[in-house]
């Protein structure tokens, strides 16, 4: 089409207004574009799923090999025992030589015959721990209910939860935020809204940044199991599966609830320089499930609490699940407490957005946002 | 497609200081109506008043008789004063969007926005990022994001401001086209020329409150009735004509303000003297009608 055949005049008839279904795509759609086409994207993601595969495959490596005892020296007399108990071993002439391989370094530890006819293990500055246990006799081992998660594990899980909500969660949440002040900065908000309705505006902008969190998550939690089954720990694997999925689906739902308050705090400002400021309380609000989880992982009620309170069940109510602490019909009930403080949360924060988005120059007080016209 | 856009009774405070005082003017169909004033005079705040971007204290904003609600608005063109395109995305594909959320299909909306930046002299830029734009190109960007939608009603703030005169051309030059096809134009300016040049109508606002508003030539007659200059050979003795005065006389040439028929008096009795080699009603250009508007103004506030 050439410049002069242009119809400046509307001789052709104008299209009809879009729905606002098309407009609250169109609007995602950008969000979404406007943040895969940033190299910084790729290069972040990129990144994550770097440390959530390594994380794994290093656990699974450094597992194997702390938990395995030392190569030791062992005197004539023991070495049946030694061999017995499937130890790795050099043979030595007597107690000096095996010491002195100890003070070398050429093995962990060292295994005598005492005066007493008992064995001794010699380390070198550390109890030889392990080695004296793989030597020991245990009694049988039983236990009345199936076995809980180890320590170690639990604690892991809970982190891994926690830090994949808070990260996600965070970036994403700011960047609908500073998306917001740029907006209402650059003006293009006075534009945006002379053809989109507000709520739509907000919609698209929430719903395509939730599209970007969710899809980071679930690709995070999909490179958690493929590290898993790698690393073949299928038990594990077996143990986490369900609480994954839920994690996704509980992370959907509530990363709705926390963009729009990361959009409606972010309207309240005109300038990027005041947008941490108002942020701040969203983002607390993002990272006490994180902190909770750190520090009472082992604690039931406080994980109870958690997995029922709408921001902090999308951790919550998973580490639960993982621990096997929830009854199958928990999740089902805290999915139904989220939904609805969603909902809930979204129709305030529809309201401020609306009432704030087009007030410049200084910040508009959340009261006065939220009160009726 | 719409008629007459109207501003009524409209007042805006600001904490204590009041913006807009009863303002009233219309934006009539197919006509371009250029709306001056100082800064601070509140152009600004009416335009987003009309926009719906700021709600009024009180007073109305009607399309046709009836009150413009957002639906409506949003077929409308809309240039803020405060210049605004998301500064990553690149123009053609804003422009584009902008098309698209008006209802225009994907490529239809490239379509509008390819020629509308050759009308303006952008294509050459059209896959750069906004922010990599100059600021006079940017301005062109803005004006381009105004119009790709084929607007109902095009209120633009400052439009000119920035523009180097061949860009002013393409512009008036599109806003021209846009009048003529029947949609409504308000624009403001502080380049009095421009608006001389373009506008079919006009409003004078100063200190929140409206000063003068009408059809231009009608304005400018407003403001022209009692003066004339005269050219002729002899002209002293006009210092003592009753009813005349002079405003300033050089060798061969006068201006005075007199009502009509002194003027003609004046006139036969110049020619009874010897030859007048001109002889007119002295028509005020823009800057100097806007210059006695705001002198008048600053009395009222004085």
């Amino acid at each position: 089409m050439s410049a002069t055949s242009f119809p400046v005049r509307s001789t052709s008839p104008r299209p009809p207004r879009p729905t606002v279904v098309r407009l609250v795509t169109l609007v995602a759609r950008r969000e979404i574009l406007a943040h895969v086409r940033t190299r910084s994207f790729w290069v972040s993601t990129a990144i994550l799923l770097a440390l959530v595969l390594g994380g794994i495959l290093a656990s699974s490596f450094l597992g194997e090999k702390i938990g395995q005892p030392p190569k030791v020296a062992a005197v004539p007399e023991v070495v049946a025992h030694v061999e017995a108990v499937g130890l790795t071993y050099v043979e030595v002439p007597d107690q000096v030589a095996a010491e002195r391989a100890v003070r070398d370094k050429t093995v962990g530890a060292a295994v005598l015959l005492g005066a007493d006819g008992a064995l001794v293990v010699v380390g070198l500055d550390a109890w030889p721990t392990t080695v004296a246990q793989t030597l020991a006799v245990l009694p049988k081992m039983q236990t009345l209910e199936p076995v809980k998660t180890d320590e170690g594990m639990r604690f892991l899980v809970s982190i891994a939860f926690g830090i994949v909500f808070a990260m996600a969660a965070v970036t994403f949440g700011m960047t609908i935020a500073q998306n917001t002040v740029t907006e209402k900065q650059t003006r293009v908000v006075e534009i945006l809204l002379s053809a989109v309705p507000t709520r739509a505006l907000l919609a698209g902008k929430v719903i395509g940044n939730s599209v970007l969190a969710l899809g980071q998550t679930t690709a995070i939690a999909a490179v958690a199991v493929l590290g898993l089954v790698v690393t073949q720990r299928d038990a594990l694997l077996g143990q986490i599966g369900a609480p994954v999925a839920w994690f996704v689906l509980f992370f959907a739902v509530g990363f709705v609830l926390l963009a729009s308050m990361f959009a409606a705090s972010a309207a309240l400002v005109s300038r990027q320089e005041d947008l941490s400021a108002v942020v701040q309380p969203v983002t607390w609000l993002v990272m006490t499930p994180y902190l909770l989880v750190v520090f009472f992982n082992s604690n039931p009620m406080v994980l109870t609490v958690m997995s029922y309170v709408p921001f902090s069940a999308p951790v919550g109510m998973p580490v639960r699940l993982f621990l096997g602490e929830a009854s199958w019909w928990e999740p089902l009930l805290s999915l139904v407490v989220l939904v609805a403080s969603t909902v809930l949360v979204v129709g305030v924060g529809a309201r401020v957005y609306e009432r704030s988005v087009l007030r410049m120059g200084t910040r508009v007080r959340l009261g006065e946002a939220l009160r009726a016209r | 497609m719409a008629g007459v856009i109207a501003l009524e009774h409209v007042s805006k405070r600001f904490g204590d200081r009041v913006a807009l005082d009863d303002v009233g003017f219309e934006v009539r169909s197919g006509r371009l109506t250029g709306f001056v004033g100082g800064n601070g005079a509140g152009k600004t705040t009416a335009m987003r008043i009309l926009m719906g971007v700021l709600t009024a204290d009180s007073g109305q904003v009607l399309i046709d008789g009836r009150p413009l609600d957002g639906a409506t608005r949003r077929g409308f063109g809309y240039m803020p004063e405060e210049r605004g395109l998301y500064p990553k995305m690149k123009v053609l594909e804003h422009l584009a969007y902008l098309a698209r959320l008006h209802g225009y299909d994907d490529q239809a909306a490239r379509q509008r926005a390819q020629a509308l930046l050759e009308r303006l002299g952008l294509a050459a830029r059209a896959n750069d990022p906004v922010d990599a734009l100059s600021l006079g190109n940017q301005q062109r960007a803005q004006i381009a994001a105004a119009l790709v939608h084929d607007p109902e009603v095009l209120v633009l703030d400052e439009p000119f401001s920035g523009l180097d005169p061949i860009a002013v051309d393409a512009v008036v030059a599109v806003l021209k086209e846009r009048a003529a096809g029947g949609v409504p134009v308000l624009f403001s300016s502080h380049q009095l020329d421009v608006v001389e040049r373009l506008c079919d109508d006009l409003v004078i606002i100063a200190g929140g409150t409206i000063r003068a508003a009408g059809e231009r030539e009608e304005l400018r007659a407003q403001f022209s009735t009692s003066r004339f200059e005269l050219s002729a050979s002899d002209l002293g003795w006009l210092r003592a004509e009753p009813g005349v005065t002079v405003v300033d006389l050089t060798d061969g040439e006068v201006v005075f303000d007199a009502d009509e028929a002194t003027a003609q008096r004046v006139l036969g009795s110049a020619l009874d003297r010897g030859p007048v080699a001109r002889f007119a009603p002295v028509t005020p250009s823009l800057a100097e009608i806007f210059r006695e508007v705001m002198a008048d103004s600053q009395e009222v506030r004085a």
